[in-house]
């Protein structure tokens, strides 16, 4: 068990509606100090309005929530201090320079390290007179990134820090992000990402429709789903003329769903069921227009949880 | 506590410092906004003193087809007399080249045509009668004599270098903060700056203190391109305009955060800074008099914030007033600053 104190943020029964959509629904958070706590989700399941209320820029209707063992309202000017925050979809002033836009978040903050320094760690020092406008979104991503660093926070809320980046952008974030990991700062982060929550999140909470459907480390996620791996075959004629049933009952098969005509099981024999698969289509005379495997991740958590992907939507 | 380099310290590193660094710069970096708010004044006071420049009256064109007429009338300096077939004096009438057409009948009375609504036409028939008579013989019974007085301070330019100064104060506080605010809330700057420990107050002061900079320009140039170009006089103390122009400005800025405190879209607040705006441009008498208004609204037109700073710089800078003759429009001033600020603060929306 961990004491109260490496309790980094506790949220408990968290209810938070929008005049008649449902938002947040019952949510139980606990992140401990140190760990990198990751929240994925499609879009519109709850993660930001979740992570705002956290941020105490949103007013939940009911619940508590406790940050560094303070609370929103009675301490929040001290709050406000030893917070990090990236918001989702800030543009910051594109008339300034790197440099200019620093020293102004610098100047609330009470410690924490100088410009130029922050400016180095997330590796702008080059862009460092160059104006915001000027900057790729990469570039901005890693600037506002150095914003939420800028008073040394204790605790670093990240809301989607790599939405809309080209793969290498997102790829140099992530680094970023792990050593911050390494120096041992707490981070809370939102993503619809999988590979993104799998990379950085030391635990992770899956969210759907307001709710918290699943918890755990990325590797007990996976193995919670039962199966190591993932078959997806669709055959011709939209799949007319399959016995769905004969290929359920292949020994080793697990969770059988036909969507859209794509066929798609889980298995832990990979090795076995593959060769029975191509056997029983041959037997049926159906011929095979598509065939993928691959290892579980946590999409496949996902879909086995609600039947939807995480992009969907 | 981390020690910190020389370059970034103490007053620059200050919350409000900074904040109004960011104005100034955001500001100065917009070359157009640079334009509209300090040059363009003193390019339309250039354009209008130039066009109704005074000095000695003009000269106005008549025709007549009167051979007698025409020598009647060329004794008058003011008059340029041209002889010309009744159609061609017509023509030269309607289409504005003469201000009067004079023509004579079988009898000898002259009938002179010319547009009653035109001040031209109406002076062109005084002196024209006034030469024609004098030849036919007349004496005047009274003996008089001029003496010119050409004093500064009386003539068209003066009543509208203070008139654009204020139009100048109202129109740069309420686009400039409505714009930038507007801005700031679309981007989500200020939903960003609400999860920094800013204090709010120093947010909203950031505006008040970088008008109050912009403002030394925004009074100083027209003022002194007046005073330098067409001799327009300040006669107040110099105190007293700082005063008058500071208190405008934050009344102005006040009503610019009203304007801003709710709008999420630039059109939207387009829209209702022109709708506060177009009506005072009409009615507080930049251009002309705010008197020609029937008595009626009179006492509403006293009560809009850009009447009143208009009427304190034309009593400061043409009669000389002083703060306590200029006390009603100093009052109205403070009264909108106190109104429009505590809305604002009670309404601003900051995401």
């Amino acid at each position: 068990m961990i004491g109260p104190a490496a309790v980094a943020l506790r949220v408990r029964d968290l209810h938070k509606a929008f005049k008649d959509v449902v938002a947040v629904d019952g949510i139980e958070l606990e992140v401990r100090s140190g760990e990198c706590f990751g929240l994925l989700g499609p879009n519109g399941a709850g993660k930001t309005t979740t992570i705002e209320i956290c941020e105490g820029l949103t007013a939940p209707d009911s619940g508590d929530v406790e940050v560094l063992g303070l609370r929103w309202g009675t301490d929040t000017s001290a709050l406000r201090h030893r917070l990090g925050i990236q918001l989702q979809e800030t543009q910051l002033s594109d008339k300034l320079t790197v440099l200019e836009t620093l020293q102004l978040f610098r100047s609330f903050y009470g410690q924490g390290p100088q410009a130029e320094e922050v400016i180095a760690r997330v590796q702008l020092d080059e862009k460092r007179d160059a104006r915001v406008v000027g900057l790729s979104g990469g570039q901005k991503q890693r600037l506002a990134l150095a914003c939420a660093l800028v008073g040394e926070p204790d605790l670093l809320f990240l809301d989607e820090p790599t939405t809309g980046l080209d793969p290498q952008a997102r790829r140099q974030l992530w680094e970023l992000i792990e050593e911050f990991k390494r120096a041992g700062r707490t981070i809370v982060l939102t993503t619809h990402y999988m590979e993104e929550a799998e990379r950085l999140s030391d635990r992770i909470a899956i969210m759907d429709r307001g709710k918290v459907i699943a918890r755990g480390t990325p590797a007990e996620l996976i193995s919670s789903i039962g199966a190591d791996h993932l078959i997806e075959f669709s055959v011709e004629d939209g799949g007319e003329l399959l016995d769905l049933e004969a290929v359920r009952r292949i020994e080793g098969v697990r969770d059988l769903r036909s969507v859209n005509g794509v066929v798609r099981l889980q298995t832990l024999e990979l090795h076995r069921v593959v060769p029975a698969l191509l056997e029983e289509l041959s037997r049926q005379v159906v011929r095979l227009t598509e065939l993928r495997t691959h290892s579980a991740t946590l999409e496949d958590v996902f879909v086995s949880l609600t039947g939807r992907h995480l992009r969907d939507e | 506590m981390n020690s910190r380099p020389a370059t970034f310290s103490g007053v620059l590193a200050h919350p409000l410092t900074q904040l109004t660094l960011v104005r100034i710069r955001e500001f100065t970096r917009e070359p157009e906004a640079v334009f509209w708010a300090i040059f363009f004044p003193i390019l339309l006071a250039a354009g209008l003193g130039i066009a109704f420049r005074g000095g000695p009256g003009e000269i106005l064109s008549v025709t007549t087809s009167s051979p007698t007429l025409a020598q009647a009338m060329r004794a008058e300096p003011g008059l340029d007399v041209m002889e010309t077939t009744r159609d061609a004096g017509l023509e030269a009438l309607r289409n504005g080249r003469a201000a009067l057409y004079a023509e004579q009948d079988g009898g000898g009375s002259a009938l002179y045509r010319f547009d009653d609504t035109n001040p031209d036409g109406r002076m062109a028939r005084l002196l024209a009668d006034r030469a024609v008579q004098r030849a036919a013989g007349r004496t005047d019974p009274v003996p008089a004599a001029d003496r010119l007085v050409r004093e500064p301070g009386s003539r068209y330019i003066d009543f509208l270098v203070p008139g654009l100064v204020g139009l100048g104060i109202m129109s740069n506080a309420i686009w400039g903060l409505g714009f930038s605010i507007v801005d700031a809330r679309r981007r989500k700057l200020t939903k960003r700056l609400m999860a920094t420990p800013m204090p709010r107050t120093y947010y909203l002061l950031s505006y008040l203190l970088w008008r109050m900079i912009v403002l030394i320009a925004e009074v100083g140039i027209p003022v002194g391109f007046g005073a330098l170009a067409f001799g327009v006089p300040v006669r107040g103390h110099l105190i007293d305009l700082v005063v008058i122009c500071v208190l405008a400005s934050l009344s102005f800025s006040a009503l610019g955060l009203l304007i801003a405190s709710r709008a999420r879209t630039i059109e939207g607040a387009s829209g209702l800074m022109n709708l506060v705006q177009v009506p005072m441009w009409i009615l507080s008498g930049v251009f002309f008099s705010a008197r020609r208004f029937p008595d009626a609204v009179q006492p509403v037109i006293h009560l809009l914030p850009l009447t009143a700073i208009i009427d304190a710089l034309r009593g400061h800078m043409l009669q000389g007033a002083g703060l306590v003759q200029l006390a009603p429009q100093l009052a109205t001033l403070t009264g909108w600053l106190v109104v429009c600020f505590a809305l604002a603060l009670k309404l601003f929306r900051w995401r």
